[in-house]
């Protein structure tokens, strides 16, 4: 049974006219990584609101068809409850930390359910671990960089125990090297605890080759959806302007997609492409 | 047009944020600003439009030096788009953001309409003109800024982070625009952390790390240097990975060279 199940969505924002999601349908499987893109203002975040309940609990707006979380009726469901089984991430973590110390943001998700002492201890711990910030733990989250704020706001997440984690654009304003350490650590959360993983991500060059399945939305609609190197190599994604990964690019003008059936998405795969080729 | 001439700028003491800055862009340059978080990129820019004044050294800006300028002044030759717009949006709609810098220099009424419809028109947002800037997605609130910032047309504009949040789409319009803006002589200078596009579109780049530049020249020639990259934190370029990866002598940022040197090496297979 998928773990996501997007039914028919549509959503128009309250004091809009034009619908900013039309008839979307799609379903995660429990410990998938899917990767959403499409261009600004196509509805990317909107859909995200949707999967953890905020549109249209807290938004209102005319909303139609169904979302359904982990066997939750998103409409049926209030915002903390499903917040327990979806986390959202935001772009910017300084909209969403507020405490003096790393470990008290961590702690405040679990706090907030009342659990028993021991539990919240035993959760800090393991979230700050598998987000590899431990050692940051005393820290206030102010003096952190924006790499390691984001850590700690998807720690803070982890401690809820969601099953599923959307990130709308969490690297958007990281530098390179830090990008690339958060979407190390969405890696190895999918990969090691099985954590089902809905990312929204522009740079596909470097998340393409760590997605299961790539959506692409464009105008509110979902176009495309299948295993990255379908969608990248497709036509139709060059159409609706997306950037396409140089990689791609650089194998569909030299025709290596047609002449070996193969469709790298990283430099290190087309140049290993080339070298057995070549011989 | 800029000039730094050794400034340093600390923000608590005992740690320079930015330190001994050399530096000297021509009038329409397009420079990129490239270099990890913290690096300095932001502080160096603030010293451009006098938002801070250098603790030691001096910073030549259209001939005033910022110390004795002062920002008002500066704002009218220099237009700063921040990297998070809501930093900069305050007004009640989009129409109304674009006319407020344009009514704060006293253009005049009709002037100002004129320009107002450019900027709804050239960035995407006439359907939004009667909306709350934050009612916008966070791409649109970045085209929301830089708008209100080209209407008043600076010589000099400086961008940071001007693609986090854009698409493919939007950022050859923005590829484009410097372009525009190069034409016309105006001096951009870009911060950014998103390597391709300064490969793709930047003659020059300056790149920093720890408060000091490190480098300065040829965009080429910097980013296909793997020991610096590696000094600044950078991640390379696609193109110039995969030159490397297939030991392209000597390695390109430029696709159509890439492409024809790919060809040549597949070629000597058949040959």
């Amino acid at each position: 049974m998928p773990i996501v199940e997007v039914r028919s969505l549509s959503y128009t924002y309250p004091g809009s006219t034009k619908p900013t999601l039309t008839n979307v349908n799609f379903s995660v499987e429990e410990g998938e990584f899917i990767l959403l893109t499409g261009p600004s203002g196509c509805g990317k975040t909107t859909l995200c609101r949707c999967l953890n309940g905020l549109i249209p609990n807290s938004y209102g707006g005319e909303f139609n068809g169904q979302v359904i979380v982990d066997g939750l009726v998103t409409t049926e469901h209030p915002v903390y409850e499903i917040a327990q089984h979806v986390g959202l991430v935001f772009q910017n973590p300084e909209n969403e930390l507020f405490c003096t110390s790393v470990e008290r943001e961590v702690a405040f998700g679990p706090e907030n359910l009342a659990l028993p002492r021991e539990e919240i201890r035993k959760r800090v711990e393991e979230s700050l671990a598998m987000v590899g910030i431990s050692h940051l733990r005393d820290k206030s989250p102010e003096e952190l960089s924006g790499g390691e704020q984001q850590k700690v706001a998807i720690a803070a997440l982890l401690a809820m125990k969601p099953k599923i984690l959307v990130l709308d654009e969490p690297t958007a304003n990281l530098d390179p090297a830090s990008a690339q350490s958060v979407l190390n650590v969405l890696l190895k959360l999918n990969e090691e605890s099985g954590v089902t993983t809905i990312l929204v991500e522009h740079r596909l060059e470097m998340v393409a080759h760590m997605a299961h399945r790539c959506a692409i939305l464009n105008e509110g609609r979902l176009v495309l959806m299948g295993k990255p190197e379908d969608v990248l190599y497709s036509d139709e994604a060059e159409a609706i302007g997306i950037g396409i990964p140089k990689v791609v690019q650089v194998t569909k003008a030299l025709g290596i997609n047609k002449m070996t059936g193969k469709c790298p998405l990283t430099s290190w795969s087309l140049a290993d492409l080339l070298r057995v080729w070549k011989k | 047009m800029i000039s730094f001439e050794d400034v340093s700028y600390s923000y608590s003491p005992g740690r320079y944020a930015i330190e001994h800055i050399n530096l000297s862009i021509d009038k329409g340059e397009v420079v990129a600003i490239l270099g990890e978080n913290g690096a300095g990129k932001t502080t160096l820019i603030k010293h451009i439009n006098g938002l801070l004044k250098p603790q030691s050294g001096s910073v030549i800006v259209s001939g005033m030096n910022t110390k004795e300028t002062t920002v008002a002044t500066l704002a009218r030759h220099v237009g700063l788009v921040f990297q998070n717009p809501d930093h900069q949006l305050f007004a009640e709609t989009v129409e109304k953001e674009i006319m407020f810098a344009l009514t704060n220099f006293n253009f005049p009424e009709d002037e100002i309409s004129r320009r107002v419809n450019w900027a709804l028109k050239e960035f995407g947002l006439l359907e939004y003109k009667d909306r709350p800037p934050f009612l916008l997605s966070g791409g649109e609130r970045k085209r929301l800024a830089l708008a209100s910032v080209l209407c008043y047309d600076p010589q000099i504009v400086i961008l940071d982070e001007p693609t986090t949040g854009q698409d493919y789409r939007q950022k050859l319009h923005l590829a484009s625009l410097i372009k525009k803006l190069n034409s016309e002589s105006k001096t951009v200078v870009v911060v950014t952390h998103d390597i391709e596009f300064a490969a793709d579109f930047i003659p020059r780049s300056i790149i920093m790390s720890k408060g000091r530049i490190i480098a300065d020249g040829d965009s080429e020639e910097l980013l296909t240097n793997r020991e610096l990259l590696m000094s600044a934190s950078l991640i390379p370029p696609q193109l110039v990975e995969l030159s490397w990866d297939l030991a392209l002598n000597p390695p390109t940022i430029h696709f159509d060279e890439l492409v024809s040197s790919v060809k040549k090496l597949l070629e000597g297979r058949e040959a």
